[in-house]
């Protein structure tokens, strides 16, 4: 099949690119030409596939796919989007590039390294090409081959064997506004280690484009506590995927609060790969205008004896859309598996609109699996109850979708990030009518 | 604006009626209720108790077809059900609602602001917001790990209705309605709640308690009992009437001879 426009656009000045990189390991420079070649075999998605029905991404190919180069930001812009007091390192980086000047960086224990893409490479070039796109499942994904391919920079965080590192890591990927970036973020956790990280997306206001790649590898009794906050330009487009490999007895968290673009859309994709894994899928998405947030989850339960729990909530006002696709599969080993995945939507208006598709693939026959979609409008019962107590209507209205996002917000552990977004949250929750 | 006694009945209820879904519910109802008395409204089921109620607080679901309900002087059923609240008219829920998330301290200090506001009165603050809200936990007997809770979440039947009667003592309302806050209530939850009641009853307030059954009323005696049948009050009197009802049931004072 002759490529579209889109797929030529999207690869265009790749060749100079990666010329311009020689210096990279050969491994590296095949794997991104490999890329480059199933991205030019798969083109973008159209809503003919099945994966993604709801979610038109014609207009990414508006912006050229080649990285942009990193602009000039002031500071003050990238301020805001930083956790005061967080207490651990904050790497910032500009338009896909890591930019020391604007990151805060703070010592660690002995024996976690996090560093930008660039210094990993010279420092751990082993650990990194052990690991680099080894957690990336459904390759065929044309974003994430995107990704591969043009990937400037990235953090790397690797924690040894039996390192508890107390405080947190905040990555910020932020875009000044124009052209495409390729975020990618590579966290390998060791046996028994554990370890918080944020990533968040911001950028000033503009039509750009972020396709992201993280990858989290636990191993054996690791616990890794992951947020993910987009705060993107309500005009950005924000194609994400997060890949999950699990490895026996390790226990994993991910909370993932969307609240910016124009488009956004999130693949997480989780493999439990041995036995006693913990995994927590949990989300919270807000979108007004004409906004589309679309979440795909699939969790692999590989082995027997692990549960999954998974929480998704959205709050859908004007005429944004939702999709929710959450898959859990279940293989024919994993016996005794408990999985529970539930999507809440609240519809705050009469044109907005949500598609939800809970998928269980069931291989094994003793596993408990449940699964719960509610679509709905504030209870006028509840409002009645506390307007009949003197509180006005708008406040109710408030107090009420602000009960319901919340439950997902306290979940969060790290304090700072916690409070930074229940603050965001109450400026950016639709309260009123 | 002074607060005291004031020359107009606290409540004037005057040919009140009412539809749900259009089926006509209430058809006709006038009462008078003054500060300083309790009043119960005594009938069967589908006689309209539960809807007088709501209408007075402000349910949406109810249309009111006819007639007027004066509180204080003012035109109740021209206010929203916020308003009617800050007012002084409190609705004891005869199903409370479970509201996940909302935290139970935050929702009362949210309501008493609300209604402090309206009465000219300064924001509480949190140390005499914590006071107010241990003595009234005290008068209730309720554990103090509720506040931690959200509204009604999780909360048995009984404690549903004790929270109800709690947030009436927060809120210090000047008429009180009661809507079968005796259904699903033990014989120990019962007296807390009618204990409740009674330590709020004043001169100045007024209680109108909706009830199935008598046996509420043991406990807070009212000075008139009035029974609605089919949308009307059919009989009115003391608090003997409510003992009557008891040993004869309602059938004898079924309006078979009113109405179209």
């Amino acid at each position: 099949m002759a490529p579209t426009a889109a797929q030529e656009t999207l690869l265009t000045g790749f060749d100079e690119f990666a010329a311009a990189r020689a210096g990279e390991p050969s491994w590296l420079r095949e794997h991104r030409a490999r890329a480059a070649e199933t991205f030019r075999g798969e083109g973008l998605p159209t809503t003919r596939h099945e994966e993604w029905r709801f979610t038109p991404v014609a207009a990414v190919a508006q912006v050229p796919g080649q990285p942009a180069v990193a602009g000039d930001v002031a500071p003050s812009l990238v301020e805001p989007f930083l956790f005061a007091e967080f207490g651990g390192p904050q790497l910032v980086f500009v338009d896909g590039r890591f930019a020391p000047q604007l990151s805060r960086l703070r010592d660690l224990p002995a024996g976690v390294r996090v560093s930008d893409l660039g210094s990993a490479l010279a420092t751990a070039p082993d650990v990194v090409r052990q690991y680099l796109g080894t957690a990336v499942q459904f390759r065929q994904h044309a974003f994430t081959a995107l990704n591969d391919a043009w990937f400037t920079d990235g953090a790397v965080v690797i924690v040894d064997r039996n390192v508890v590192v107390e405080s947190p890591v905040h990555v910020l990927y932020f875009s000044t506004g124009a052209g495409a970036s390729y975020p990618r973020t590579l966290l390998v956790a060791a046996e028994n280690s554990q370890l918080s990280i944020v990533e968040s997306f911001a950028g000033v206001d503009g039509g750009y484009v972020v396709n992201a790649l993280t990858e989290v590898l636990a191993a054996e009794g690791a616990h890794v506590d992951h947020y993910k906050v987009n705060r993107e330009s309500l005009q950005a487009h924000h194609v994400a995927s997060t890949h999950l490999h699990l490895a026996k007895a390790s226990v994993f968290a991910t909370h993932n609060i969307s609240l910016g673009g124009l488009l956004t859309r999130n693949d997480i994709n989780a493999t439990l790969d041995g036995e006693g894994i913990e995994c927590t899928v949990n989300g919270l998405y807000l979108a007004d205008g004409d906004r589309l947030v679309d979440t795909h989850t699939a969790i692999d339960h590989a082995k027997p004896h692990c549960h999954s729990y998974e929480i998704y909530k959205g709050v859908l006002d004007g005429r944004s859309r939702g999709v929710f696709n959450g898959k859990i599969f279940v293989r024919e080993d994993a016996q005794k598996t408990d999985a529970k995945q539930t999507n809440q939507v609240l519809l705050l208006s009469d044109d907005a609109t949500i598609d939800t598709k809970p998928q269980l693939e069931i291989f094994a026959d003793d596993v408990k699996c449940t699964h719960g979609a509610t679509v709905g409008q504030l209870s006028e019962e509840s409002l009645f109850y506390l307007r009949a107590r003197g509180i006005g209507k708008d406040d109710a209205r408030a107090l009420l979708i602000h009960a319901f996002a919340e439950s997902v917000v306290e979940n969060i552990k790290i304090d700072s990030v916690r409070h930074a977004l229940e603050q965001v949250l109450l400026a950016r929750l639709p309260i009123r009518e | 604006m002074a607060e005291g006694p004031c020359e107009t009945n606290m409540l004037q209820i005057n040919d009140l009626k009412a539809r749900v879904d259009d089926k006509d519910i209430l058809k006709g109802i006038s009462l008078t209720v003054n500060a300083g008395e309790v009043h119960a409204i005594m009938g069967p089921n589908g006689s309209g108790k539960s809807t007088l109620a709501s209408v007075l607080a402000g349910r949406d679901a109810y249309e009111v077809t006819g007639g007027e309900v004066l509180f204080e002087g003012k035109d109740l059923l021209d206010m929203d059900p916020e308003e009617r609240a800050r007012e002084g008219v409190f609705l004891a829920f005869q199903y409370p609602v479970e509201i996940p998330g909302v935290n139970n301290g935050y929702f009362l200090k949210a309501a008493l602001n609300a209604v402090r506001q309206h009465r000219g009165q300064s924001d509480l603050d949190a140390i005499e917001f914590a006071r107010l809200m241990k003595e009234k936990m005290k008068l209730l007997k309720m554990d103090p790990s509720f506040l931690q809770r959200s509204v009604n979440e999780g909360f048995s039947g009984g404690e549903k209705k004790r929270n109800e009667i709690f947030q009436m003592a927060m809120l210090e309302p000047k008429l009180c309605v009661l809507d079968e806050t005796d259904s699903g209530l033990d014989i120990d939850a019962l007296q807390v709640v009618a204990q409740g009641v009674n330590a709020l009853r004043s001169p100045e307030r007024a209680v109108i308690v909706v009830t199935h059954y008598q046996r509420l009323l043991n406990y807070i005696v009212p000075d008139f009992v009035h029974v609605l049948s089919e949308g009307r009050i059919v009989k009115s009197g003391g608090k003997e009437l409510a003992l009557e009802l008891e040993a004869k049931g309602y059938s004898w004072i079924e309006p078979n001879t009113v109405g179209a």
